[in-house]
């Protein structure tokens, strides 16, 4: 065995014992850095891997989470069958985003503000959608915490600490086979360079289709899961543009394309949040903001100083 | 169906309305043009030349269109600085890196202004915000007409500056080849400096015409930063003609949609516009296919 694998068999066992150990705020944020480890994995597939700049992924978090949200409320019908509609929902709009934008040649920049542009366009629709809630929201019935209902996914923190667990390790190893697929070679091609991947040969605009795919349908799992863990959705909330970015500091800080960056990333910045919070509660600070502005500060020097993001020196030092 | 006359009367206030937002895209489109970087920061900023001329009316009882002069010069050493200091490091990263540093940025900005003013609105009253000129069935507001005509005049001054000073030939010159510019000696990185002190001044201008126009609270930063992206998209990236364009017709056509369809669905509006100019014009109605 290399010392990579038995690091990862180290924090995989240290990971499921945690809820020995915490209690239930820990294990809140614990979930909550995992969510944030699994999505950000999912943008990294098309960021990370693709090289296609998604500003809006909040659009698929947001869909996913109401179409099982919705199915939930309206018929009835539990996350189990839910999370395969939410897929294929966020699928087909991350498809058509992908094809339109593609197939007329927009890249880069343009990409990313076109991406912003559907989730807010998306976010505006949810408002005036009836069937939704509309502004006022989408409440999902929360019934009793104390025993596993894994059929409605309902139940105690633990239980979703776990699924957010077990998602988060299948992504982890999802990319790594993904990463050294054909389709992960394609699509390093195309990111380093994408017309030498064309000149090659590379039918580059199926190769982003299918990244996009990927990524989308991913990401419509967080927006399942975050509609039976919260329970209640607005669209002002869950299609944000600052929805999106909080996606996105993750990888980009622990290291885009890597595989342990999203993870690294996500729980840096999580518990760098919640140790500002403790830190100027202690202190006695209590300005609306200022949790903010240190917040950015440390965004601010991460991505002067570390360029390639945390994780990268980190692996060398550790030699992983 | 509403009235002709109230129909003029929103187009008129409309287009006035989109210069101001014309200025402030142009600020945007010059900063790409030249730079080639999207500043995600860019309604942040004006938020806070907003709040600056809350504070110099509070104070000396400084109009805003007076307070404009002040207030450009000081975000004008403040974008040279920004752009000195942090960005020109950035020019040769991806996008991506580009973006972070942006929007850590707009965190601190939109965050700061909470600190320092908190959450509640702020504005200016002036005694001429009531008052209109009446032209015919249209009734025009005077606050309103005079933020146009400021925007108007900044944009004509960074537009002559551009065209007919040696240094603005030189921006330019920047802007079409980075390498050929830096080859015949030009200072690459102080006329980026310079350009974007230039598009923070008219983002400052921008925002003290505003104040008169409406109340200004933090959170205002991000919605026009959205609102610029899409006005220099359907203008076109990089084109200054483009940008007050843009902002004429993202502003007619939010109050035109404020008055025939929801008010809350006008930025739907905006955003599909945006998508179908991606789609089909990707270089925008002005701007040049490169």
């Amino acid at each position: 065995m290399n010392r990579r694998t038995v690091a990862l068999a180290v924090l995989a066992a240290l990971l499921i014992a945690l809820p020995a150990f915490a209690g239930n705020y820990a294990l809140s944020v614990a979930t909550l850095i995992l969510y944030f480890a699994y999505t950000g994995q999912a943008w990294n597939v098309m960021m990370g891997f693709a090289g296609q700049l998604s500003l809006g992924h909040a659009i698929y978090v947001g869909l996913g989470a109401y179409t099982a949200g919705g199915l939930f409320f309206h018929f009835g019908i539990g996350p189990w069958a839910g999370v395969w509609a939410a897929m294929l929902v966020c699928v087909a709009m991350g498809l058509v985003i992908g094809f339109l934008a593609f197939r007329f040649g927009i890249s880069g920049v343009y990409f990313a503000l076109l991406t912003i542009a559907f989730a807010e366009f998306t976010r505006i629709g949810f408002d005036h959608f009836a069937w939704s809630g509309g502004p006022g929201g989408m409440f999902l019935r929360v019934a009793q915490r104390d025993t596993w209902d894994l059929a409605n996914f309902r139940g105690p923190p633990l239980m979703y600490y776990y699924a957010m667990l077990a998602l988060t390790a299948l992504a982890f190893v999802a990319c790594f086979f993904l990463l050294r697929s054909k389709a992960g070679y394609y699509w390093q091609a195309i990111r380093e360079n994408e017309e030498a991947a064309q000149a090659l040969g590379i039918n580059t605009f199926r190769w982003k289709m299918l990244a996009v795919a990927i990524s989308s349908a991913m990401t419509a799992v967080s927006g399942v899961f975050f509609a039976f863990y919260y329970n209640n959705l607005f669209p002002e909330q869950i299609f944000h543009i600052s929805r999106s970015i909080e996606i996105i500091l993750g990888p980009i800080i622990g290291g885009i394309g890597t595989l342990f960056g999203p993870v690294l990333g996500a729980a840096i910045l999580t518990l760098l949040s919640d140790s500002i919070t403790d830190t100027l509660g202690a202190l006695g600070w209590e300005i609306p903001g200022i949790k903010q502005v240190f917040y950015g500060i440390v965004l601010l020097a991460v991505v002067m100083f570390l360029p390639n993001g945390i994780w990268p020196p980190i692996a060398r030092r550790l030699r992983l | 169906m509403p009235a002709l006359d109230l129909v003029a009367n929103v187009v008129v206030s409309g287009l006035l309305t989109g210069l101001v937002y014309g200025l402030m895209a142009l600020g945007l489109s010059v900063i790409f043009g030249v730079v080639r970087v999207v500043n995600f920061a860019h309604g942040e900023m004006m938020t806070i030349a907003m709040y600056a001329a809350t504070v110099l009316f509070a104070a000396f009882k400084l109009d805003p269109f007076l307070a404009m002069l002040p207030v450009a010069a000081v975000f004008f050493v403040f974008g040279y600085a920004l752009q000195a200091g942090f960005i020109n490091p950035f020019i040769t990263r991806p996008e991506h890196s580009q973006f972070m540093l942006l929007v850590a940025v707009a965190i601190i900005l939109t965050n700061g202004l909470l600190m320092i003013f908190g959450p509640d609105a702020r504005n200016v009253q002036v005694d001429y915000q009531l008052e209109s000129f009446e032209l015919g069935p249209v009734l025009v507001d005077k606050a309103r007409l005079y933020a146009a005509l400021a925007a108007l005049v900044a944009a004509a001054a960074l537009f002559a500056f551009f065209r007919f000073t040696l240094t603005g030939k030189a921006i330019r010159a920047c802007a079409d080849n980075y390498l050929g510019a830096k080859v015949v000696g030009l200072n690459v990185k102080h006329l980026y400096s310079l350009t974007f002190g230039l598009g923070a001044a008219c983002l400052a201008i921008a925002g003290c015409a505003l104040v008169v126009l409406v109340d200004v609270t933090p959170p205002l930063g991000p919605a026009y930063t959205l609102l610029a992206f899409v006005i220099v998209i359907v203008g076109g990236l990089g084109s200054m003609g483009g940008a007050l364009l843009g902002g004429v017709l993202i502003g007619v056509s939010e109050a035109l949609a404020g008055l025939f369809i929801v008010p809350s669905a006008k930025s739907m509006f905006s955003f599909g516009l945006l998508i179908l100019v991606l789609l089909f014009r990707p270089q925008g109605l002005l701007g040049r296919r490169t």
